[in-house]
């Protein structure tokens, strides 16, 4: 069924009994032409983008536990393009634009909110950071612009812009086409696009192991049974040391928490996409009205998927240092995902050591702005067997030739 | 939470008091002019990344600054076993 205003109505009239499921629950089969291993929004773009564009359809995807219960649906869902080197630019923009049509594209709304995204800038250090980025942006022919002081007290009315000597606000850089995007849309709305293109979606199926043929994969073994494939997609974020294991390589990628939490909802009062790297929060409304607050990940390696206290403090304590009337509201919930960080920030995209299987990691803690554009990129690679131009640079020879991509230190924290 | 305490000053530990050294037990290779470029990028950036029993190094930071190996579960946080790097086994966690 397309979702429609007409439906909406007819559906609502009808009690809203006739809508179907967005996708079918599969049995896995005993053999696909391409099996995508994490049903998180990477790997559902994935599966979507190598039926739409590539024309592949005897798909699986394997996750195993529901779709998008991994960090796609754990995440602060800030979405901005605003990486300095050239090639990461090319690649987050490409996500950005991409998520801007998608609504359209696969009939789902996934809530795009350009909000602006704005990074403070507490000192004349950062100024001058922001504006040396901000004129390699513009290089790339990506949108952003430093806002003066009272630009920034009149975007953020409850900043404490005045009162507080540990972080004075001289301004901020502003990517306006930056924002939120709800983050369960796109996992359900990559997923349902993709199960009408033919794709099973397979929830509860680990894989557990693979069977080695020659140099490739020939079959993969689930908690649901064996199946055999002739290429294989890997897009399980902090997991994918585990898959690597499995298929007889290592790869340069250590798993750390990252956490969240929210407050409970209260009427608009945060307008934008907000990060203070003096405090290290990133902060968001919602559209139901709760406070999402995110900060630096735990440092040391974990794949403990659950919230810390010294976290919570820490994220709390600098919540209230940049916004003081926040002091009153409520924590509602906490959370955490383990993602996938690598020595440079950037992505790792393309083949493995492995000759069938085509790999999708290393994103960290910013890999949600990224989706639409790590969904097309791995399923250019599992068709053709090549790289795309686009995600040259973000081979995993890299490390080898030491030709780093070094974003944690081009573009700052890494969100 | 992770709680550790220091095998040198004896002191109970968080880790807001302690800093992370990575995965123990990586060598350097040498003689350098005979590594080859995909010996050193397994020196440098391949890591085991373990999901449970992980050999790993901290610093009593907050506390005497010395280095010590841990045997920590990654997922639980359970500490198994704290090491001095000469080997002298120090003592498993009390609860
Ligand atoms: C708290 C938090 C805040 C974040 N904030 C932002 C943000 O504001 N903006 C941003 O751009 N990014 C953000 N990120 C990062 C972003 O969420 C991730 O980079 C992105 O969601 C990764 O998507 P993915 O599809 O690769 O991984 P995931 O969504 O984690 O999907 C991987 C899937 O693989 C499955 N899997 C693992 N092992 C197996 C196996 N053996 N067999 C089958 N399935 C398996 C898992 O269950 C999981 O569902 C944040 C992350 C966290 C945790
Ligand atoms: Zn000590």
């Amino acid at each position: 069924m397309r979702y429609s205003l007409l439906n909406l109505l007819a559906q609502g009239f009808n009690g809203n009994k006739g809508w179907p499921t967005a996708w079918r629950a599969c049995e896995p089969k005993s053999r696909y032409d391409a099996v995508i291993i994490g049903g998180g929004g990477h790997g559902l773009a994935t599966a979507y983008y190598l039926a739409k564009e590539h024309g592949i359809t005897r798909i699986a995807v394997l996750e195993k536990g529901w779709i998008g219960g991994g960090n796609t649906g754990r995440n602060t869902t800030m979405v901005r393009s605003d990486y300095m080197f050239p090639e990461s630019a090319a690649i987050y923009d490409l996500g950005l634009r991409l998520y801007e049509g998608l609504a359209k594209e696969i009939n789902f709304n996934i809530m795009l909110s350009q909000r602006g995204w704005m990074t403070l800038i507490h000192d004349r250090h950062q100024m001058e950071t922001a504006n040396h980025k901000t004129n390699w942006l513009h290089c790339n022919g990506v949108d952003g612009e430093i806002v003066d002081r009272d630009t920034v007290r009149r975007m953020l009315p409850h900043l404490d812009i005045d009162g507080n000597p540990c972080f004075p606000v001289l301004g901020a850089f502003l990517q306006k086409r930056g924002g939120t995007v709800r983050h369960d849309a796109v996992a359900w709305g990559y997923a349902r696009a993709a199960d009408r293109l033919g794709v099973d979606i397979i929830e509860n199926c680990e894989v557990l192991g693979f069977e080695r043929q020659g140099d490739g994969i020939a079959a993969i073994n689930t908690s649901r049974g064996r199946i055999e494939t002739d290429s294989i997609g890997v897009a399980v974020a902090g997991h994918s040391s585990r898959i690597a294991e499995m298929a007889g390589f290592q790869l340069p990628v250590t798993s750390h928490c990252l956490q969240a939490m929210v407050s409970e909802p209260i009427k608009p009062t945060l307008d934008h996409a907000v990060i203070s790297p003096e405090t290290g929060v990133y902060i968001n409304q919602t559209q139901k009205g709760e406070i999402v607050m995110g900060g630096v990940l735990d440092l040391y390696h974990s794949y403990g998927q659950r919230g810390t206290y010294p976290t919570i403090e820490k994220v709390i304590a600098g919540t209230v240092e940049m916004f003081p009337a926040f002091a009153n509201l409520r924590l509602m919930r906490h959370w955490a995902g383990i993602v996938d960080v690598v020595p440079d920030s950037s992505p790792i995209l393309g083949a493995t050591p492995v000759s069938n299987m085509y790999i999708n990691c290393g994103w960290g803690t910013g890999g949600f702005k990224a989706v639409p554009a790590g969904g097309f990129l791995l399923a250019h690679s599992i068709a053709t067997g090549k790289t795309h131009p686009t995600a040259e640079r973000f081979g995993l020879e890299r490390f080898v030739t030491n030709r780093l991509v070094d974003e944690g230190a081009a573009a700052g924290i890494a969100h | 939470m992770i709680v550790i305490r220091c095998p040198y000053c004896d002191e109970l530990r968080h880790e807001e008091e302690l800093e992370y050294g990575g995965e123990a037990e990586i060598v350097r290779p040498a003689p350098p002019e005979s590594v080859s470029d995909e010996e050193w990028a397994a020196y440098l950036y391949m890591r085991t990344n373990t999901k449970g029993h992980h050999h790993e190094q901290w610093c009593c930071r907050a506390g005497c600054g010395q280095w010590f190996k841990v045997v920590r579960d990654t997922v639980s946080h359970e500490v198994h076993e704290i090491l001095r790097f000469d080997g002298t086994f120090s003592h498993p966690t009390e609860e």
